[in-house]
């Protein structure tokens, strides 16, 4: 089976990270080869294969060594929970450098270095946010990552982000191969939670590949830096994520995505009563101004 | 060839157009103009400052050549760190020529390259911390420098370094002036913007630094030189006329320039502007805040020094536009002299001009006197202003190109034929294959200087050295003469 390449984006703290490496442990326990690239200077995208706090970036080791040229595969790429490849493209901490170029560095190494082998049946790049620059789209450009799974829940600024992220696929579409391959809905227990990002999904052109409920097993695994399917693989949320997984083999559902208007969004939201209606007269009015009218 | 009419010098610059595509042509042919005197803003017939085509072979530089190459680099006794990747230092270093008295490496520091040498993890990483450390180690290693200029590279801007905070930081630790300038090379269309930024970056970090302080003795006739940097010694040439006539010189801004002159110069009486397109700003600056007044000037050939002289002079009082005369006078003798030597050599002989800041107009005068004529000229990234005070310096249906791209210039030279072509290095070597004679009018071509009476004399010698050089008589092969072809049609 040929090489997949898939990238993982969301709003900031939806769970892209736990949910790409407890699915990551589902494809393993399936018997396929996986890959974790993380693209966050946070690195945190392999904690829970590795059982480690954060693994020691490519861009932070390229920076103690002196250069990227010094480094060798071996000493970034580390192997956790069945044999799951790890790097993390690491960067600086807020405020200074430019993460960005980290991850085009980082990337560009893997692949000068021969990580992607012929053995591995899936990449999984772990990006962080959103595409605020032309680095964070490297995992996407042409002969990378061909399928994107967006991961957000039913309230609004992960749908605005949602849809914004297909935006930045559609640009990208043209140039290269990448497709919107489908909508994971990480649940925050939200009303019709399932039925709105179904809708959403659909809107967009695509299909939500599959609904993970939320269950506090999570979190339990997470402190202990594991996985679900690892630290307690007869949970029945370790079956979700299961599902999931053998979901993402099959799937076949990759599409341009058609990005709805802000107005549409808003009148979705509106249907699902996540959002009210806004009552223009009340538009730019300060608090004094209403008790005054 | 004989001097083009208006209509001939309209046909051409159309003629070179026609190659172009439509909007390609339609930009294009703002910048190029047939000159007419009777006009009194240059912007009825020429446009400039404005971005180049993609695609054209266009003879610019970058905001950061603006302001290390031009404005801060002169400055001697200061430590310039070119901040980022190695090549914009490394290939920038020590070609401009500014002399200087010093001892390199010890009190003065203007041949040097310092640069952080960015690599990707200061690129990811952010430079901060290494700019610092490369401070600390300057003052440890070059204990008299007074003062460090950080002159930003692209990638500074781009990711956001904060030079600003660095720079205070250890201005106060080492007691020094540290100077942050923000001219990263993809900011405004040439280096122009870099001049600006340049200017900016002293008025805000180094022109008070002596406000207040009354030490320093002033007298009536204290002057400044401003836009002059001292290529090939021009600055010394023409500091001697001023100081004989009666002039103190307190500061030379930026050639053989150091940071207390530049601080004192907010006490001068009179600010000479040189170079009116690299240093303008700080002087409407001075006028603004010092009430300073200030003057161009033109120290390019003799009639422009005579007039210079006497308009600096009208500044001041009886004694001082004595010595105006004094100095007009004393070296009469000399530039007689070598108008007699050269003129007869170069009368008639027509020129074309392609530089930057003040040249393109500056160094007509010099080529009159010379018998010499300049048809065509143009400058590298000029504003309307700098048009403006050009047109009245050349003559009607000369061409006038701004921002001139490879293949129009060729293709002006081609048509025109002049006998000789003042532009900069990038050019030189394209012309001289085409067997006209070139001069680099940015360096002196490794001569100089050619400003005052002891530079026109150095000027005359070049260019008569270069036009009359009986190497231009062997350019074509010798099969290819007129008296090759007939000899093989007589045999034939």
């Amino acid at each position: 089976m040929a090489l997949r390449q898939c990238a993982i984006y969301g709003k900031g703290g939806i769970g892209k990270s736990t949910t790409t490496q407890n699915l990551v442990a589902g494809l393993a326990e399936l018997g396929k080869k996986v890959m974790i690239v993380g693209c966050d200077p946070k690195a945190d995208s392999t904690r829970l294969i590795l059982h480690a706090k954060a693994q020691n970036s490519i861009m932070q080791m390229a920076a103690d060594a002196g250069s990227v040229e010094d480094l060798e595969l071996e000493d970034v790429l580390k192997v956790g929970y069945r044999d799951i490849k790890c790097v993390e493209s690491g960067g600086p901490e807020p405020g200074v450098g430019c993460a960005g170029r980290g991850v085009i560095t980082a990337i560009n190494f893997l692949e000068e270095e021969g990580a992607y082998t012929d053995d591995l049946d899936f990449v999984f790049y772990d990006v962080l946010g959103d595409v605020v620059c032309g680095g964070f789209a490297m995992p996407i450009r042409e002969n990378k990552a061909q399928e994107i799974y967006i991961v957000c829940s039913g309230e609004m600024m992960a749908m605005y982000a949602a849809n914004n992220i297909a935006k930045g696929i559609v640009k990208y579409a043209n140039s290269g191969g990448v497709r919107l391959a489908g909508l994971i809905c990480n649940s925050r227990n939200t009303a019709r939670e399932d039925e709105l990002i179904m809708e959403l999904a659909s809107r967009l052109g695509s299909h939500m590949i599959h609904f993970v409920p939320r269950d506090n097993v999570v979190q339990r695994a997470e402190i202990r830096r594991m996985t679900v399917i690892e630290y307690e693989p007869t949970a029945k949320q370790a079956q979700e994520y299961r599902d999931l997984a053998s979901k993402i083999i099959s799937n076949k559902n990759l599409v341009i995505p058609t990005p709805i208007s802000m107005d549409e969004l808003e009148d979705l939201l509106m249907e699902f009563g996540i959002m009210e209606e806004v009552d223009e007269s009340i538009v730019g009015k300060t608090a004094a101004a209403e008790a005054s009218a | 060839m004989a001097d083009m009419t208006r209509e001939e010098t309209e046909a051409l610059i159309q003629e070179v157009l026609e190659v172009y595509p439509e909007k390609a042509k339609k930009d294009r042919a703002k910048h190029l103009a047939v000159n007419d005197q009777s006009l009194e803003k240059a912007n009825k017939c020429i446009t400039s400052n404005r971005k180049s085509l993609p695609g054209v072979m266009t003879i610019r530089g970058c905001a950061y050549a603006g302001s290390k190459g031009v404005v801060w680099g002169p400055i001697k006794d200061m430590i310039h760190i070119s901040h980022g990747p190695v090549g914009c230092g490394q290939y920038s270093r020590a070609g401009r020529r500014n002399y200087y008295v010093g001892t390199t490496g010890v009190n003065t520091f203007g041949t040097m390259n310092f640069t952080s040498d960015f690599t990707e993890k200061d690129i990811v990483f952010g430079g901060d911390k290494k700019l610092a450390k490369i401070i600390d180690e300057i003052e440890v290693l070059f204990p008299l420098n007074k003062g460090i200029s950080i002159q930003s590279e692209c990638p500074i801007g781009l990711i956001g370094d904060d030079i600003e905070a660095v720079s205070k930081v250890k201005a106060k630790e080492h007691e020094k002036t540290i100077v942050p300038v923000r001219c990263e090379g993809f900011r405004g269309v040439s280096q122009s913007l870099g001049h600006h930024i340049a200017n900016d970056a002293i008025r805000d970090w180094v022109l008070e630094n002596r406000d207040g302080d009354d030490s320093f003795p002033t007298t009536p006739y204290d002057v400044a030189v401003i836009g002059d940097y001292n290529i090939g010694g021009d600055a010394w040439a023409s500091r001697t006329l001023l100081e004989e006539m009666g002039l103190r010189v307190v500061a030379q801004w930026s050639g053989d320039g150091t940071i207390a002159e530049i601080e004192k110069t907010p006490k001068v009486k009179l600010n000479l502007i040189h170079c009116y397109r690299s240093m303008n700003y700080i002087a409407r600056h001075m006028e603004e805040k010092y009430s300073i007044p200030w003057i161009e000037y033109n120290f390019f050939g003799p009639t422009k020094i005579a007039e210079s002289l006497r308009k600096i002079a009208a500044h001041f009082d009886e004694t001082i536009q004595a010595g105006a005369e004094r100095v007009i006078e004393r070296y009469k003798a000399e530039y007689d002299a070598v108008i007699a030597k050269y003129r007869p050599r170069l009368e008639g002989k027509r020129v074309m001009l392609y530089v930057g800041g003040l040249r393109p107009r500056h160094v007509i005068g010099a080529y009159e006197d010379l018998g010499m004529e300049v048809v065509g000229t143009g400058y590298e990234f000029a504003h309307n202003d700098d048009y403006d005070r050009t047109i009245k310096e050349m003559g009607n249906a000369t061409l006038l190109y701004d921002d001139v791209t490879g293949y129009e210039f060729e293709e002006f030279v081609k048509r025109v034929q002049p006998d000789l072509i003042g532009s900069g290095i990038k050019e030189k070597y394209i012309f001289q294959k085409m067997g006209v004679p070139f001069r680099q009018m940015h360096s002196w071509d490794y001569s100089g200087p050619y400003h005052g009476y002891d530079g026109f004399a150095i000027f005359a010698r070049d260019m008569d050295m270069t036009i009359n050089n009986p190497c231009w008589k062997n350019i074509k092969a010798p099969w290819k003469t007129q008296a090759a072809s007939e000899a093989v049609k007589a045999v034939a």
